[in-house]
């Protein structure tokens, strides 16, 4: 389809029409993720509220439609945060204090480019996929630390250093556990990783991979600062943490960064570990007429395993009291690190005798 | 056409940035104009088509090595006016340093190692060209011992690092999780009987 658009536009100059087209890309992929992010909201409010046996919001309805009680708390939310005025603390550094929120956004919304949705659906298909994923995941601590120190404010800072140290040190765990997928799957490329998991739910990286798995999601939500490692916010302690002279659209910006975040993980590790768009049922099935694509491979079974682990990390916060600070520097540090290196040789082991079923290489 | 326009404003960022690395006041800023310049070096490797170096240098420099950085100079409490105190009497020592830097500078890449007709314009490889894996061929077949061997100087800086840093504890009240997560019910908890004051439960 949108070769069809570009062959559309041939009277323009070709550089100009393939910066349009992806343009346009970026427009397909970001939209839908920011609606996403919108909407988890809703649904971490609605999944703890119930988890807590409260009802969760259910005023603002959407189209006036009585059925959608709370749908049109989002937009709501958006509305207010957009109109509210954003102060400027005293002596907090102007430029640093506005440029943070970007900063911590863009990340998050940059490391897309290499997901792949579907067996061909990715915006780009790079070789380094998993490095640049490693990369942009890395960066998302300098919107946290800038916004910090440009707040001028000592609960500001204090969240921002307990976040650097805290993202630095999960950092290194998670690229472990990756380093095991990649050496499993032969490839850095996303696209290869998947499909390098092909056969059956027991092919899937979650299995061979399994102390890997576990680390990654959790890392991932360290990586967030999610709870139950949220020490960065801690609002019993340091207020709300690094945002906490934030207001109005700045605030917002912080909010969709963790969410896209979280979005991410989720993607990722459904890619990684369960076999992205791949489907878990018998390949027989997707011969079927009509329901054969439901059942077969699709983007779709990406959809809902990233949901899935989406669902995990507000389970987690609705269910797990918070990790205390010296807690999770040892567990980064003196359990999740040396599981991943003693995982990492035996892969290796496994990948050089090609143990079946996993790492029988063509 | 496009390339030309992307290694000019990478270029004239990385030159920017450096620059105001050494001529910014504040620390913090400096930093973060050190990671601009990372972020730009990494844009013009990329168009030498090293996208692997191009993202090793943002992971290993951007993400981690200056977000240490940051983490130190914000830490700093630099009084500015101090610093800049007795400043213009160091320029004469400076100077010739910074003269006899230069000139053996130019001695070592002088002018005469640089110019188009020195480099060739690298051949573009083609579009399933895969840098990361000819990286990893000519690193662990072509140039394995070196590579072990530089491996291990570095295991041996981490290891030294550690031992420097790393002082037998002294008289701190550390909690010690290991034990705290093998307390019992036993162990804090001891039940007694109820008396009054006569001593009948």
């Amino acid at each position: 389809m949108i070769a069809q658009l570009a062959a559309q536009l041939s009277f323009l100059p070709a550089p100009l029409v393939a910066v349009l087209m992806i343009l346009l890309k970026i427009l397909i992929i970001v939209l839908p993720l920011m609606g996403c992010v919108a909407y988890t909201t809703l649904l971490e409010r609605k999944v703890i509220g119930y988890m807590q046996v409260r009802i969760g919001p259910n005023r603002v309805t959407l189209l006036g439609l009585d059925f959608l009680r709370g749908w049109g708390q989002p937009i709501a939310d958006a509305l207010k945060l957009m109109t509210k005025e954003i102060v400027i603390p005293d002596g907090a550094n102007r430029f640093l204090f506005l440029a943070a929120p970007v900063v911590a956004l863009a990340p998050a919304l940059a490391a897309w480019a290499v997901v792949p949705f579907g067996g061909e659906l990715t915006l780009t298909n790079i070789n380094a996929g998993l490095l640049y994923i490693l990369a942009l995941t890395s960066l998302g601590v300098y919107g946290i630390i800038i916004a910090g120190w440009a707040s001028n404010s000592k609960y500001a800072f204090l969240g921002a250093m307990r976040s650097a140290a805290q993202i630095v040190s999960y950092e290194i765990a998670m690229g472990f556990a990756l380093v095991g997928v990649l050496t499993a799957a032969g490839s850095l490329n996303l696209g290869a990783i998947v499909e390098a998991q092909r056969g059956s739910v027991l092919h899937w990286y979650w299995l061979p991979l399994f102390p890997l798995c576990l680390i990654y999601f959790i890392s991932g939500v360290a990586e967030t600062n999610r709870a139950p490692f949220d020490v960065s916010e801690g609002e019993s302690e340091i207020v709300a943490g690094f945002h906490v002279e934030y207001s109005g659209m700045a605030f917002a910006l912080f909010f969709l960064a963790e969410y896209a975040n979280m979005i991410l993980i989720s993607a990722l590790t459904a890619v990684l570990f369960f076999g992205g768009w791949l489907s878990p049922l018998p390949a027989f099935l997707s011969d079927l007429p009509v329901i054969g694509t439901l059942l077969g491979d699709g983007i779709h079974w990406f959809v809902f395993k990233t949901a899935f682990f989406l669902f995990c990390f507000l389970w987690f916060r609705a269910t797990f009291p918070r990790y205390r600070y010296d807690q999770i520097m040892r567990l980064g540090w003196k359990v999740f690190l040396p599981i991943t290196i003693v995982w990492i040789v035996l892969v290796g082991a496994a990948v050089v005798w090609q143990l079946p079923p996993w790492f029988t290489r063509p | 056409m496009l390339e030309q326009i992307i290694f000019y404003a990478f270029s004239a960022l990385v030159v920017a940035a450096g620059a105001m690395v050494i001529t910014l006041r504040n620390p913090v800023h400096a930093v973060l104009c050190l990671v601009v310049a990372f972020f730009a070096s990494a844009g013009l490797w990329m168009l030498l088509e090293a996208e692997f170096l191009a993202i090793t240098l943002v992971l290993v420099y951007v993400g981690a090595v200056m977000v240490l950085f940051m983490f130190v100079v914000m830490m700093l409490d630099i009084n500015l006016a101090v610093l800049r105190e007795g400043f213009a009497g160091y320029v004469p020592v400076a100077l010739v340093f910074a003269v006899l830097m230069m000139v053996s500078i130019a001695l070592v890449v002088g002018p005469k190692h640089f110019g188009l007709a020195l480099f060739a314009a690298p051949l573009p490889h083609a579009a399933d060209y895969n840098n990361t894996l000819a990286l990893g061929r000519s690193l662990f077949a072509q140039f394995l011992l070196p590579f072990e061997a530089a491996a291990v100087v570095l295991l041996v800086a981490i290891i030294a690092a550690i031992a420097l840093t790393l002082r037998p504890s002294r008289q701190t009240k550390a909690p010690k999780p290991e034990r705290q997560v093998q307390v019992r019910r036993a162990d804090r908890v001891r039940l007694v009987k109820d008396m009054d004051a006569e001593g009948t439960p």
